[in-house]
């Protein structure tokens, strides 16, 4: 069974997801990939605002593909999450409490995630269709010139993902190789 | 040979089956890839992983019967045309009428525009998914054969070449390729194909191994000993443990598919390219 997460996210939620559960999201979450993580650092850096508060979000390493007509969107499986590690541990400082992706994070990501006490989640990677059909609604954020890499926010129900880091240092990855190889 | 022997192709033609493949290639997996996924649901022994097959033959059946992309990363359209030396193209230029395919295709199928123009200093889209990776070869006859494989960046980052010498021998590639496939881990949305280029030189053999994506899943390399490495390596790669997505499991890789070239005597090149379950390619013949 699925343990259902409605955002924003509290350090009590947090704290009770471990590696290996499976979640179901309802809420609001905010798209960002290379591109956008790239803008929000340089303004952290500046010391400037942010086009959106982080503190206890959740942030969707997506790029969806264009909403058909009658559609709020496209396509919306999660991109692959390391090319975010370097900017990710400076937006869990800022208040970023999970991140949705596909893919293993850098040491310095979970060591951040374990510091400041964000999770890190698992979509289904190349499941785009599927996972659009708990988008109920998207709305531009920021960053309109850069197309598919803008920032929205998007409202979700139910939608599914699986703990991958947890803020104990536990990792789904590594586990799951150890549990199915063959030496 | 007389000018009346030649066939006559519109561009118009490419223009038009382009854009139509871009769009049916990104809704429809290719059904040998559907039938590889159905056969994992059956001998996975991952639970988790189990599960995560049937959601990707789900995700699968959607694309295909409402006809959205399979994967929101629709890719760099590359575009392999096979062009019959006896076809005389005519009403423009070939490159540009591939190109006014993609654009269209990109646009009417609601397909991500993922293409920056500069790729390091300044990088703004393209805004209609151009260019595309374009490769004609010259074939005899008097068909043009077009097809369309968009290639996702996530599966892409993953690739790797070696420049390996001839004392590495089979184990040399057989390490190599598996070390790959090790270190993609979960990065490339397992479970992959798997496209290995070995021989050429080290701009042919990153392209053979590209082209080996576009074979389908469970089809053999006709040479028997090229054959049997393919078996092998799939054999290999699905005791690593990686499994669907990632989260453990023995279907890492759907296919091990190998293409070979000669090659110079002091070298032994090796590419590793990946492709997602998506795996997306589709052909036309005109």
């Amino acid at each position: 069974m699925a343990i259902e997460v409605a955002t924003p996210l509290t350090d009590e939620v947090i704290a009770g997801l471990k590696a290996g559960d499976n979640v179901s999201i309802t809420g609001v979450i905010y798209t960002a990939r290379d591109a956008a993580h790239k803008r929000l650092v340089a303004l952290i850096k500046e010391g400037q605002e942010l086009p959106m508060d982080v503190r206890g979000q959740i942030i969707y390493y997506v790029g969806p593909t264009p909403a058909p007509p009658g559609r709020p969107i496209g396509s919306a499986g999660p991109t692959t999450s390391g090319r975010m590690d370097p900017y990710a541990p400076i937006l869990m400082e800022q208040g970023l409490k999970a991140m949705i992706g596909k893919g293993s994070r850098s040491q310095p990501v979970k060591d951040a995630m374990v510091r400041y006490k964000a999770v890190y989640l698992a979509a289904i990677g190349g499941a785009g269709a599927l996972l659009a059909r708990s988008v109920k609604a998207s709305e531009l954020v920021a960053y309109e010139d850069l197309g598919p890499e803008a920032i929205r926010r998007l409202t979700v129900e139910g939608f599914p993902a699986v703990v991958v880091n947890d803020i104990y240092g536990n990792d789904l990855y590594e586990e799951g190789v150890r549990k199915y190889q063959v030496s | 040979m007389n000018l009346v022997d030649l066939r006559e192709v519109s561009v118009a033609e490419v223009t038009s089956a382009v854009r139509r493949l871009c769009i049916s290639a990104n809704c429809n997996v290719p059904r040998e890839a559907i039938a590889a996924l159905e056969r994992a649901v059956e001998t996975e022994e991952s639970p988790v992983g189990r599960e995560i097959l049937k959601q990707i033959l789900e995700n699968h059946r959607i694309a295909r019967e409402e006809g959205v992309a399979a994967c929101q990363d629709t890719g760099v359209a590359m575009v392999f045309v096979e062009l019959g030396q006896d076809v005389h193209l005519t009403g423009g230029d070939l490159y540009e009428a591939i190109n006014e395919g993609v654009r269209q295709g990109y646009k009417e199928g609601y397909l991500r525009k993922s293409l920056v123009a500069d790729p390091l200093f300044k990088r703004v889209n393209t805004g209609d998914n151009t260019p595309a990776m374009i490769y004609i070869d010259i074939v005899p006859g008097d068909d043009l054969k077009i097809t369309v494989a968009p290639k996702g960046g996530g599966a892409e980052n993953m690739s790797a070449l070696a420049m390996l010498t001839p004392a590495a021998g089979v184990e040399g590639v057989k390490s190599f390729v598996t070390e790959q496939v090790k270190k993609a881990g979960p990065n490339p949305c397992p479970p992959i194909v798997v496209g290995v280029g070995i021989g050429g030189t080290f701009d042919r053999v990153a392209v053979l191994a590209k082209r080996a994506l576009l074979r389908p899943v469970g089809s053999r390399n006709p040479h028997p000993m090229y054959a049997d490495l393919e078996k092998e390596l799939l054999g290999e790669i699905n005791k690593l443990g990686i499994g669907p997505q990632g989260f453990g499991g023995r279907t890492t890789a759907l296919a091990v598919n190998i293409e070979f070239a000669p090659c110079h005597i002091a070298c032994m090149p090796v590419a590793v390219n990946l492709n997602c379950h998506v795996g997306p390619h589709e052909s036309a013949v005109i």
